[in-house]
């Protein structure tokens, strides 16, 4: 099993169940596990993946995800960071001071509207290190928390990055390490994040996804991730 | 446009962006207007503000490395699975442009209280972003429905000047086939002029046909057409044509440098080898 598949299967392992998940473009990682997860469902999941092509679920274009999550109409979406603190604020804009940051990102995309907006976020970035996992960002394109009165219908519940799972306390806006990826240590964890968070005396291993996980994603969901990430599918995406 | 009449070279549609304009673009899955774009920077339009609908590519990066842009207003600009725009990711850091840093729905729903001639819109969200502080035209306000307490932002309503894209079919009637993009309909309803290249010239009246007529955007929104056919390489057109993906790669890795991007121009933009265009 590649670190992939067993990120797949965690994230997937999260949100089955949870309602419809939306997966934004190039996003491959989790487009194959809100996929896994509406094959675990029993039809619980319903997993809504941006494709830009003619088999996209939303053909019209321009602002019909942006419509449904207003109306609270998807129940979890991913979101990232050029940045993310322990608080976990994100930035999407750039590394220095605005407007001339030395390291420019693209731009905040929908984040700011869609952090508020979807009940459960999760966020996950490949990249587990210190520019990246930041004490405070540089720019908030996205809070993490929000002060009492203003509308929210959830946020952030989990961190998944390469090398660990954090789940967050919203109240408290603090990260907790809940597992350490196979192969790596909690010293490197600590090591390699930027911010301060809770952990349990002896953070345990990321669990291994049960056999009938890894089968479906190997096979029929395997397949659908190939509809939108070929590559993704060929090359990181094992089992056969 | 009314009635039938010619289409105009694609020289005589450039023509008609004025420099200092605000100028609406659209993302790179519904059709940038790259030969269009590249004829505006042989035109050297200048000072454009440029509105990204709501994100957008290679179109946007060029624009800004030939120098045509004062101010970008973008959910991002990115070279899709690339990364950030070189050019403009480098004009940031030199402080050659204005920056007014938006989110996609904001950009979405201003457009679409523009269309309406709303004079602004509201959204939620967006609370404790720092794009509230550096937006000083978006305002917050207690929802005058609510019972106190309930923040929301007022965005004021977008009416660019000019938009143009690429799209399919267009016919001497005036219309264009926009396959069913909305977005591509309400920018084009919020904009003052509407510019579009177009892949084939339609036989017939599009709106004459069952199938077409529901995709397509109406003369009424069409300021004019030029046919230019494959306008919308190295960019994907859809139902016709993929991205050009190794062309699109080199661009990104020429534009890293500005000797690199000035070869780039040379060879694809200053000195285009084109087809006459009817």
């Amino acid at each position: 099993m590649t670190k992939d598949e067993l990120i797949i299967c965690l994230i997937a392992r999260l949100i089955v169940g949870s309602g419809t998940v939306a997966v934004g473009s190039s996003s491959p990682v989790q487009a194959a596990a809100a996929l896994l997860a509406e094959a675990m469902s029993n039809g619980k999941t319903r997993a809504l993946v941006f494709r830009n092509n003619i088999d996209d679920p939303f053909p019209e274009s321009g602002s019909e995800l942006y419509d449904r999550i207003g109306q609270g109409r998807i129940d979890v979406f991913f979101l990232s960071g050029g940045q993310i603190d322990g608080r976990a604020n994100l930035n999407m804009v750039g590394v220095g001071d605005y407007p001339r940051n030395r390291v420019r990102f693209p731009g905040s995309h929908g984040t700011p509207f869609i952090y508020n907006m979807v009940p459960r976020i999760i966020l996950y970035r490949e990249e587990h290190s210190r520019r990246v996992l930041v004490p405070r960002v540089d720019f908030i394109s996205a809070p993490g928390v929000t002060p009492p009165g203003v509308y929210r219908r959830g946020g952030p519940s989990d961190l998944i990055t390469g090398m660990a799972h954090f789940t967050f306390d919203r109240t408290q806006a603090c990260f907790t390490l809940a597992s350490v990826h196979p192969g790596h240590t909690p010293e490197e964890v600590i090591g390699n994040t930027g911010f301060d968070f809770a952990m349990p005396d002896r953070p345990p291993e990321t669990a291994a996804p049960p056999a009938e996980w890894l089968e479906q994603l190997h096979g029929p969901v395997r397949d659908r991730v190939a509809q939108t990430y070929p590559q993704f599918a060929a090359t990181r995406l094992g089992g056969r | 446009m009314n009635g039938s009449q010619a289409f105009k070279s694609l020289d005589d549609l450039v023509a008609m962006v004025d420099s200092g304009s605000m100028l609406a673009i659209p993302k790179d899955e519904s059709g940038p207007a790259m030969a269009a774009t590249r004829a505006l920077i042989r035109r050297n339009v200048r000072d454009l503000h440029l509105l990204c609908a709501p994100v957008c590519g290679m179109h946007a990066d060029l624009l800004i490395g030939a120098g045509c842009v004062k101010t970008v207003e973008c959910g991002a600009v990115v070279i899709s699975e690339i990364g950030v725009g070189p050019r403009f990711s480098e004009a940031v850091r030199n402080g050659t442009i204005e920056l007014r840093d938006s989110t996609c729905p904001a950009i979405h729903a201003g457009l679409q209280a523009g269309e309406k001639g709303q004079p602004f819109t509201v959204l939620r969200g967006l609370i404790g972003s720092d794009l509230l502080k550096i937006r000083n035209d978006w305002r917050v306000i207690d929802n005058p429905f609510g019972s106190g307490g309930d923040p929301v932002v007022l965005l004021p309503a977008i009416n660019p000047d000019v938009f143009i894209f690429h799209a399919a079919y267009g016919d001497r009637f005036g219309n264009v086939w926009i396959a069913g993009r909305r977005d591509l309909a309400y920018v084009a309803h919020a904009s003052k002029r509407t510019l579009v290249t177009v892949e084939e010239i339609w036989d017939g009246n599009l709106l004459h046909d069952e199938h077409m007529a529901a995709g397509s955007l109406s003369s009424v929104y069409v300021t004019a057409i030029a046919h230019v056919p494959h306008g919308g390489w190295p960019m994907s057109l859809q139902h016709r044509y993929p991205e050009d993906f190794a062309h699109i790669k080199e661009y990104a890795r020429l534009a890293h440098t500005a000797d690199g991007f000035a070869d780039y121009l040379s060879r694809f933009v200053v000195n285009e080898c084109r087809a006459d265009n009817d």
